[in-house]
């Protein structure tokens, strides 16, 4: 018995094959604290998965049984002009936002890694706006964007400057809403936060000594031991703004003329509103394959950039 | 002599020259520092007062021109008329019990299955964690349909279920969560409690839950944010008001009184109060929740 325990304690390699009655029971209680997960990957996880590649494949309204139609969504996609352009819309975003969300989120970190006094303060005010986001904060923005009575306009008055119709301009939706974005940069900014303060003391002092002045240090030290957050921060950030439904369904839905119809919101109205599913599936397995493509092609230019102490970890 | 050192030796006396005037330097960076954490938390901070401001106008000064920071007169009286104008007291009923019920949820069951993946051996198992940390990858496009499929097959549409029963079943995101703060717990304390007779259960609940608070914590959070703020499932499962959750409520507000948008912001920040009230009491729990889950690359 002791011996066993002693063992449970170091081995944590898989048990080995001639298993004992103590190993056994273990390995059932597994699978008892894991059912909730292994019912819940059946049914929300595996099962939608393999059931949405097959809806894919059919003609289904919900109302009637689904028709076998083959290939015929996916090349119904491939002609389809509003596929196209959303394509367009939510990379624009998604580069827009995620490029533009690192960038603020790791200044803002920078700044507030300057040992100032009431950092704990600023770090709230900067952080409180990612926490809050939701409906209530894009009805606030369309308001802030408003062209005659928004606060955007009435400071961009200050300077001269006449003012857009931003959501109601087709060709400034899109950047008011990846403007937007930045306002939630503060979740992003903790996180760099937290990175810059693990930086050990003794990079910089070794730097120093090597006469390395701040612009140096910055780049030879704080941006290699940052590397791995940004980059994984990027690849989460980039695979969420693929997706962004909710605030662009209620900032704009979709227009002006189209400028801001992107990929979720119409797969949204393909779905749940023309009851498309087939051809919603479709548009889901697309966007799922793009998805993986773009987290490859990421992973491969980080191997030029991103820098992991002790080597490559798996 | 080699460069470096003599890169060096330059260095030193430039120090010891410089040291007289490091301190204006230093009180100039101060200077510049402080300007910009102030100019940027006002531009941070702007919307919110604006939220404020808005929600406390009277209805004929909130689209002015130039825009009027201070309200006139402080009308408290809109956060009563715009409650008013729709059932909002049955959407707050239905947003607190798919929050409450979510939270629920997700604490036993993700702590539960975490707990497996963290102490028990079996053979499989991590196999079963790899497909776990797949299933982060899945965009929640692909599997919405096949589950509002499921949950129209099963007669849960327009009722509040298909935003209560996926939290019971564990949520990855948590799982992993919890799984890497049960891995720093050490182990001697369960084989201690286990030579005492304890088993696997009674050490989860007495031993691993007890210390485990912070990253409990966190979840809680966590499900709690997102399912406060949750438009998306609304939007898909429920068609008649009484149904409704406050996300969705205010959807609809805006949509049949676009002219009151004193009480649209009105009923705005009662929607964001219980997230303001938790994020000042309980911000480590944030900041900690989002360094766990973003620090993932170190």
């Amino acid at each position: 018995m002791q011996l066993q325990h002693a063992e449970n304690v170091h081995a944590r390699r898989p048990a080995r094959r001639g298993l004992g009655p103590q190993a056994r029971r273990e390995e059932r209680e597994f699978y008892l604290f894991i059912s909730p997960w292994i019912i819940g990957f059946v049914l929300f996880g595996a099962g939608p998965i393999i059931a949405s590649a097959v809806i894919s494949l059919t003609n289904w309204s919900l109302l009637s049984s689904p028709r076998w139609a083959g290939l015929a969504n996916y090349r119904r996609l491939a002609v389809d002009p509003l596929f196209f352009i959303t394509l367009k819309n939510t990379l624009i975003y998604a580069i827009g936002s995620v490029g533009l969300g690192v960038v603020t989120a790791f200044l803002l970190a920078l700044l507030l890694n300057q040992k100032v006094w009431g950092m704990a303060f600023f770090r709230t005010i900067f952080y409180l706006p990612s926490v809050v986001s939701g409906i209530a904060v894009a009805l606030l923005w369309v308001n802030i964007f408003h062209p005659d009575f928004g606060l955007i306009n009435y400071a961009l008055s200050w300077i001269g400057i006449q003012g857009p119709g931003w959501l109601t301009s087709p060709s400034w939706a899109m950047p008011a809403l990846i403007i937007m974005s930045l306002w939630g940069a503060g979740a992003g900014m903790v996180i760099y936060l937290a990175g810059l303060q693990s930086i050990p003391e003794h990079l910089y002092e070794a730097a120093a000594l090597d006469g390395a002045g701040p612009l140096r240090k910055f780049w030879h030290v704080t941006i290699p031991m940052m590397s791995p957050v940004i980059f994984f921060n990027m690849i989460v950030g980039f695979i969420g703004s693929l997706q962004a439904f909710v605030l662009i369904f209620v900032m704009t839905n979709g227009g002006p003329a189209n400028s801001t119809l992107v990929y979720g919101l119409y797969l949204f109205r393909n779905a749940f509103q023309y009851f498309d599913m087939g051809y919603a599936s479709a548009m889901a397995w697309v966007l799922f394959i793009v998805i993986m493509i773009i987290t490859a092609v990421q992973f491969r230019v980080a191997k030029r950039w991103v820098y992991y102490e002790g080597g490559l970890r798996d | 002599m080699n460069i470096s050192q003599s890169r060096r030796a330059g260095t030193l006396a430039r120090l010891t020259q410089v040291r007289g005037g490091m301190r204006t330097a230093q009180r100039l960076h101060q200077i510049m520092v402080y300007g910009l954490l102030f100019s940027l938390g006002v531009v941070f901070i702007l919307p919110f007062m604006w939220m404020i401001s808005t929600s406390l106008k009277q209805s004929q000064d909130v689209f002015t021109f130039p825009p009027q920071f201070l309200p006139t007169s402080f009308e408290w009286r809109n956060y009563v008329t715009g409650w008013t104008r729709l059932p909002f007291n049955t959407f707050l009923l239905n947003s607190i019990v798919v929050t409450s019920a979510n939270v629920l949820g997700n604490l036993i069951s993700c702590s539960l299955v975490a707990y497996g993946f963290a102490r028990l051996r079996a053979r499989g198992r991590d196999v079963l964690f790899l497909l776990l940390l797949g299933t982060l990858m899945i965009p929640r496009e692909v599997t919405i349909i096949p589950a509002f499929i499921l949950f129209t097959k099963l007669k849960l549409v327009n009722t509040l279920w298909p935003l209560i029963l996926p939290a019971w079943f564990g949520y990855p995101f948590f799982i992993f969560l919890l799984r890497q703060f049960f891995m720093t717990i050490p182990h001697d304390l369960d084989e201690a409690a286990r030579i005492d007779g304890a088993g696997s259960f009674r050490i989860f609940t007495n031993i691993i839950l007890p210390l485990s608070k912070p990253a409990l914590g966190t979840v809680a959070i966590f499900a709690f944010i997102g399912n406060w703020n949750n438009l998306l499932d609304p939007l898909i499962y429920l068609r008649s008001t009484e149904k409704y959750t406050l996300p969705i409520g205010l959807n609809l507000f805006r949509g049949q009184h676009v002219t009151v948008f004193n009480e649209l912001m009105a009923v705005s920040i009662i929607q964001l109060l219980p997230i303001l009230i938790i994020f000042f009491l309980a911000q480590k729990y944030f900041v900690r929740g989002v360094a766990l889950s973003g620090m993932g690359g170190r």
